[in-house]
């Protein structure tokens, strides 16, 4: 039965190890400036707990085949009720291991978190509601215009889902896109919102994710590197169409950019 | 201790009740209200197993037919899930660990006659029961059972018009939860008291078997827990009925304005997750106890360390309540206390650590006897390993970026959370069946019990951190709308697959308690050689459980291979006291 069990835990742990080490499956290639930085992290810290993974699992399997009662006159198991030395030993290890991997992303957190995003970042402002992303831009006077729960219809689709308010001359030159078209190489300063229930805004190769709360305005920054159509998920369950609730991240040059939101801004006119 | 406890016992002791109905329904015995909660416990382990299954099949056949359901809707997907985590953490993995073996063998374990407050002890079963049948109301209400998830975030909880099942269903949900809550307290006021004043004489805190030590920290952690979750729950009931707005803002739904403003949603998740985490380790601390348990019972040696497992668990109690922001690094909190959450919760890793180097220690130069307790004692490690092994990635924000609300997050909780404490679970019952119903249940099922279970979860939840990683968001009832996701269906189908082995394995077990009920060989007073006082007693336990006297206790818990005994293991009860080390 030892041996058996050996077998067993050792198939489990080569088999789950393997699909790690070949990276069968694994994090979408990244497409924003704090990606790599994460990434990096990611690996140290599974490589470390892989170690540990795997050490741990190996060493049971083999103290159970190993220490297995063989014959009746097997001698008796070693007394023994542990010893302090040890105990202080793997407790200072595991201290430093644990506590050290949480410090040494610390830095990557706080560039990511701590701080606003800069002056001239592209401000676009995100809104959630059941089953929809919206994405509006201020337009040439750089600001936003008002909106009132009251007048938010979603089957109007854009402007009358938010419940934009045209009598606020502000929001006579608001763009509100169904598609997030953002410039390359330009910190983007989003500002989450969500109309009815908590949804989170999840682009898997921007590595960015933050829920987005009724009540509430959440500004977070990102800094897309690579051109390219990037999908767009909710992330926290906000009812029956959650899995449908998606939409696109262009992104796309400065020119182009430009010149899209002058499209937009022409159309309203 | 000593005399005054005598005086308690007096007290407590009560006449064994001669009508059916006390005897077997509204029993003041703590063995049969043991028993009631593990029947209850099997009872919901098996409806959310039913619905795990609906959710595996909806997932890869999302248009099949099914008899007598029909087809599952995407919404109804949401109403498996949230019920499935509902039933599952509360009604099973709360329920029969600390509810059913804890009521049964803690007095007997520190040589009580019972419980200290048996008409308590009654009555926490009986509101907890009337919770369960709450919760299987909501199924068969108009509008169905609540789509919210377990953790029922507001607004979607909150407001009738945001999906179905949000009607009559999650008022139902909360109600049931609210009473789970007010039974879990009573329950744990009773686990303390017995701990603190009944235990016999010479039974010093540090010679309880760490299955006690295991409950009474359990009991600690729901006290302090479960009082938050029922006034979060109340606060949330008034929201849904009474228009308050505890936890919503000015928000609309579909266009229509709710009539609610002021509120905050994130003030349900401080509440949720104040009790939801340390309600993790009230899931697994009863499993932590009882393996360390079978692990030197069947190594035949002492547990290594036993002061350090003390103090591993009382301090992963202890952290166990600050880490609760864990949960929401993605929320909107602070991202400040994002970075003091994560410190907290990487140094919780450390005594789940110390317990695992513990138990490894513990086999080590040891004289296994693979019985099948032992088996699911083993089992649970290597599950604790891994489940462990993924939890200091969730610790860091910066990593909780990619991986929250993914698979990743899904295949640890169930690893750890689920599968461990559910082994811890499957190991109690092999363990104490012959002491509860005086027959052995039969080794071979047990093996090949064993054998499906381990390999079937680790093949239904090892892949999800692969899906994780991938991106793979929880919760999402179908795959055709995210692109991304096409390529990972494939593994979904074989762990689909994989459930279906391990749903199957769980009947094995079914048949083994049953047919062992009626026809397992006959069982001796003590059939594993074990040192605790339940073994001391006859099989089953006499209503005083100890049969009109008190034991005394000489020795710890786990004197196995002492030199020059004459037996390879020293009962508790036995004076030719062991030389103290």
């Amino acid at each position: 039965m030892g041996l058996v069990l050996l077998i067993v835990i050792w198939l489990i742990t080569f088999i789950s190890a393997y699909f790690f080490i070949a990276k069968t499956w694994w994090l979408p290639v990244g497409a924003s400036a704090a990606a790599a930085g994460i990434d990096h992290h990611f690996a140290t810290t599974y490589v470390l707990m892989g170690i540990v993974f795997v050490a741990a699992q190996l060493s049971l399997g083999l103290f159970a085949w190993q220490y297995r009662e063989r014959t009746p006159s097997t001698p008796k198991a070693y007394y023994s009720h542990g010893n302090n030395k040890l105990e202080i030993t793997w407790t200072v290890l595991t201290l430093i291991l644990f506590v050290g991997l949480n410090f040494m992303s610390s830095s990557i957190w706080a560039s990511e978190r701590f701080r606003p995003a800069v002056s001239d970042a592209v401000e676009v402002e995100v809104t959630g509601m059941q089953f929809q992303w919206y994405f509006r831009y201020p337009g040439p006077d750089g600001k936003f215009g008002a909106t009132k729960p009251e007048l938010q219809d979603p089957s109007g689709g854009g402007e009358a889902a938010l419940g934009l308010d045209p009598a606020d001359p502000a929001s006579k030159d608001d763009v509100v896109a169904g598609t997030m078209y953002v410039p390359v190489n330009r910190e983007i300063d989003v500002i989450l919102r969500a109309e009815d229930v908590i949804h989170s805004f999840f682009v898997p190769a921007m590595r960015f994710k933050q829920d987005a709360v009724p009540g509430i305005a959440i500004h977070m920054h990102f800094t897309p590197i690579t051109t390219g159509d990037y999908e767009i998920a909710c992330s926290q369950l906000c009812g029956l169409g959650h899995y449908k609730m998606h939409g696109i991240l262009r992104v796309v040059s400065q020119e182009e950019f430009d010149k899209w939101l002058a499209a937009r801004e022409a159309e309203k006119q | 201790m000593a005399t005054g406890e005598f005086a308690a016992h007096a007290v407590h002791a009560h006449a064994a009740p001669t009508s059916w109905i006390r005897r077997y329904v509204f029993s003041l015995d703590h063995k049969v209200i043991g028993l009631q909660y593990f029947f209850l416990a099997l009872t919901a382990v098996f409806v959310g197993m039913f619905l795990s299954l609906l959710m595996r099949i909806h997932l890869i056949w999302p248009a099949a037919a099914l008899p007598l359901l029909g087809e599952i809707k995407p919404e109804t997907y949401l109403t498996l899930l949230t019920m499935h985590g509902t039933i599952m953490v509360f009604f099973v993995l709360t329920t029969a660990p600390q509810g059913g073996f804890g009521n049964y063998f803690l007095p007997i374990q520190i040589g009580a006659p019972d419980m200290a407050f048996p008409v308590l002890n009654m009555l926490s079963f009986w509101v907890t029961a009337l919770a369960f049948f709450v919760m299987m109301a909501a199924f068969f209400v108009v509008g169905g059972a609540p789509l919210h998830g377990w953790t029922g975030y507001p607004p979607l909880s909150a407001l009738q018009s945001a999906g179905p099942g949000e009607g009559l269903g999650a008022d139902l949900w909360v109600t049931s939860i609210a009473l789970f809550c007010i039974g879990a307290l009573m329950s744990a006021l009773n686990f303390i008291t017995t701990t603190l004043d009944m235990r016999a004489r010479g039974m010093t805190l540090m010679r309880m078997p760490l299955t006690c030590w295991a409950w009474f920290i359990t009991a600690i952690l729901g006290l302090l827990a479960f009082g938050v979750l029922l006034s979060a729950g109340i606060l949330l009931l008034l929201d849904r009925n009474a228009g308050t707005s505890f936890f919503v803002p000015l928000v609309t739904i579909n266009g229509q304005l709710t009539g609610h403003k002021g509120g905050s949603p994130l003030l349900w998740q401080h509440l949720f997750w104040f009790f939801g985490h340390p309600e993790v380790y009230i899931a697994i601390l009863p499993a932590m106890g009882l393996c360390s348990q079978l692990l030197s019972v069947f190594s035949r040696k002492p547990i290594f360390g036993y002061k350090a497992m003390v103090y591993a668990m009382l301090s992963i109690g202890f952290l166990g309540f600050m880490v609760w922001g864990h949960h929401m690094f993605m929320s909107g909190m602070s991202p400040y206390t994002a970075f003091a959450f994560s410190v907290m919760t990487m140094a919780i890793g450390v005594p789940s650590a110390i317990k695992t180097f513990n138990w490894l220690g513990t086999i080590w130069r040891g004289r296994i006897r693979f019985t099948s307790p032992m088996l699911f004692a083993l089992g649970f490690v290597s599950l604790f390993i891994s489940g462990g092994i993924s939890g200091p990635f969730l610790a860091q924000p910066v990593l909780d970026i990619p991986l929250h609300d993914t698979y990743f997050v899904v295949g640890h909780f169930h690893l750890i959370m689920g599968v461990a404490s559910i082994f811890g679970i499957f190991g109690a019952t092999y363990y104490w069946f012959p002491k509860m119903f005086g027959r052995m249940m039969n080794e071979s099922l047990a093996r090949w019990h064993f054998f499906v279970t381990l390999i079937g979860t680790y093949a239904v939840f090892m892949p999800m951190h692969y899906l994780g990683m991938a991106g793979h968001l929880r919760r999402y009832s179908q795959l055709t709308e995210l692109n991304y996701l096409h390529g990972l269906v494939p593994l979904q189908t074989f762990m689909t697959y994989a459930a279906f082995l391990t749903i199957a394995g769980q009947f094995i077990f079914l048949f083994n308690l049953f047919w062992s009920m009626k026809f397992g060989k006959k069982a001796a007073d003590n059939p594993w050689e074990a040192t605790t006082l339940e073994w001391t007693t006859a099989t089953p336990p006499p209503h005083d459980n100890f049969g009109g006297h008190m034991p005394v206790v000489y020795n710890g818990p786990y004197e196995y291979s002492v030199p020059g005994a004459p037996r390879d293991f020293v009962m508790q009860n036995d004076p030719a006291t062991v030389e103290a080390h």
